[in-house]
């Protein structure tokens, strides 16, 4: 067995605890994200997947009452500290969510909106940055054509994949992805992992998944989290043919959940 | 096999069950062709060898079945961990089980022939050999199929570690026929035929041994073929 992981830690989560009001949703967790590969958070509802999630890029932080402690470092920088400037960590850390989630504007402003808010670009220069993150998130040739179409007109698969061109728009380093195709029929869902795996070359990935066959085919380091803790990290391959846990086998065989 | 926790779905635990009661039958169905074959090849009872031979197909068709109900969880249920590890042991021991049927038939296919030839059967002095490697070769079997019953891995490398016993055996028995050739040139075609019956056996030990590989990979997740039995033992010992 090779040890774990073999690329560096691009997010290094220490003693992380997560609290919504007096109700402990992460209990000391530590893990490695690995950089520019594909990590899947899975377990079963309310175990703390989405939780840990949206730590990443202080999505709680909006909510009073939510609160961690213990230290989230991006390239070794603590994202919890009160000094984080969260609109460039949320440059740094984009998410795609559950349900697709276009802007009520064009397909071409979707892309815009978010790029003009950190580097003022000049048209051209936005023209390409469209077109370039269409084009990363596989949907390039289906709106080509209809740039000034309204966001909301494209399919749901489409639409999700417009929101994953939205968040690489702003060259983020890592990506977020929370439940990506739980609305989508298979064939969009198949056209998400493929684009989620062409991503992997260039981004860091963590995805929440339900779908344990989604986690086994897109990921390459799979975690396993149950009633707030992370019960067991590993090599995607190796979790889900010979997990050192029982509590591991016992989920993802269908014994519990 | 080993008593686990039942699945939410009650149909995928009795589509595990069927596949391994139908897997543990054929290795019931195989051990008694090879033990079948052994008597007819003694006792010359052309009859008995016959019923082996047409009976081939009852193993053949086990393993078409096995494997295909493998296959029908695999598309279905999309077994993980300990269920996928299960039925790919499941759909590898059919194989060797398989092969050894093809052994039984072959050797019931040699004891006919030397009827035909006119012999009750071979010269005891030339089946001498035969009778304890048959034996042997049995005992490997049951015992294999009892550690996959049970996913046992130590049981599996005592077994698998018996294998170079055998391998010894036979090759003093191809010595041992070796000289009664040079003593009588007469008997060279059925000490051929013999050694070739002995080559048989020796390779049923082997398609058991590979049944041990497997269990050890079931209850180990380690993929351990091709490897020399001691290191096996050792490296399971480490952890």
């Amino acid at each position: 067995m090779s040890a774990l992981p073999i690329s560096a830690a691009k997010i290094s989560v220490r003693n992380l605890d997560f609290f919504y009001g007096d109700n402990q949703a992460l209990k000391d967790i530590r893990l490695d994200i690995p950089e520019r590969q594909i990590t899947a958070f899975i377990g079963p509802s309310g175990c703390g997947k989405t939780t840990l999630l949206r730590v990443f890029n202080r999505m709680y932080s909006l909510y009073p009452g939510q609160r961690a402690s213990g230290d989230v470092l991006l390239d070794n920088e603590n994202i919890l500290s009160t000094q984080m400037d969260l609109n460039r960590l949320r440059a740094r850390v984009g998410m795609v969510f559950q349900a697709p989630t276009p802007f009520p504007m064009s397909i071409y402003d979707n892309i815009a909106f978010g790029v003009r808010r950190h580097e003022p670009l000049r048209r051209t220069q936005m023209d390409e940055r469209v077109e370039q993150s269409l084009r990363q998130a596989a949907l390039w040739d289906e709106v080509k054509d209809n740039l000034k179409g309204s966001g909301l007109g494209l399919s749901g698969g489409q639409q999700q994949r417009l929101c994953i061109a939205r968040a690489v728009a702003v060259k983020p380093e890592v990506i977020l992805l929370d439940e990506p195709t739980s609305a989508l029929d298979p064939i969009a869902t198949l056209k998400i992992e493929e684009l989620v795996n062409e991503l992997r070359d260039q981004f860091t990935i963590v995805i929440v998944t339900h779908n344990m066959q989604q986690a086994a085919r897109v990921s390459d380091y799979t975690a396993f989290m149950y009633l707030g803790e992370m019960v067991e990290f590993g090599h995607t391959n190796q979790l889900f043919t010979n997990p050192g846990k029982k509590q591991t086998e016992d989920y993802i065989t269908g014994r519990f959940g | 096999m080993a008593e686990v926790d039942p699945h939410i779905s009650h149909r995928f635990d009795e589509e595990l069950q069927e596949i391994r009661a139908m897997v543990l039958a054929m290795g019931n169905l195989v051990e008694e062709q090879i033990a079948n074959a052994i008597q007819a090849l003694q006792t010359g009872d052309s009859a008995l060898a016959r019923e082996i031979i047409s009976r081939d197909y009852e193993v053949n068709n086990y393993e078409v079945h096995i494997e295909e109900e493998c296959i029908g969880i695999i598309a279905r249920q999309q077994p993980a961990a300990g269920d996928l590890r299960l039925v790919m042991t499941i759909i590898k021991t059919v194989a060797d089980l398989e092969r050894m049927g093809d052994k039984a038939a072959k050797i019931a296919d040699m004891a006919l022939a030397m009827v035909h030839d006119g012999l009750r059967s071979a010269s005891p002095a030339l089946l001498r050999d035969i009778d304890s490697m048959a034996k042997y070769a049995l005992d490997m079997l049951r015992r294999a199929m009892d550690a996959l019953a049970r996913a046992d891995a130590e049981a599996a490398i005592e077994v698998a570690k018996g294998d170079e016993m055998l391998n010894q055996e036979y090759r003093s028995a191809m010595r041992r026929l070796i000289t009664y050739m040079l003593e009588d040139p007469r008997i060279i075609t059925q000490a051929i035929d013999v050694l070739f019956i002995a080559k048989a056996i020796e390779r049923i030990g082997d398609h058991a041994r590979n049944i041990c590989d497997h269990v050890i990979y079931l209850a180990k997740g380690k993929n351990v073929r091709h490897l020399p039995i001691e290191q096996v033992a050792e490296s399971l010992q480490r952890e």
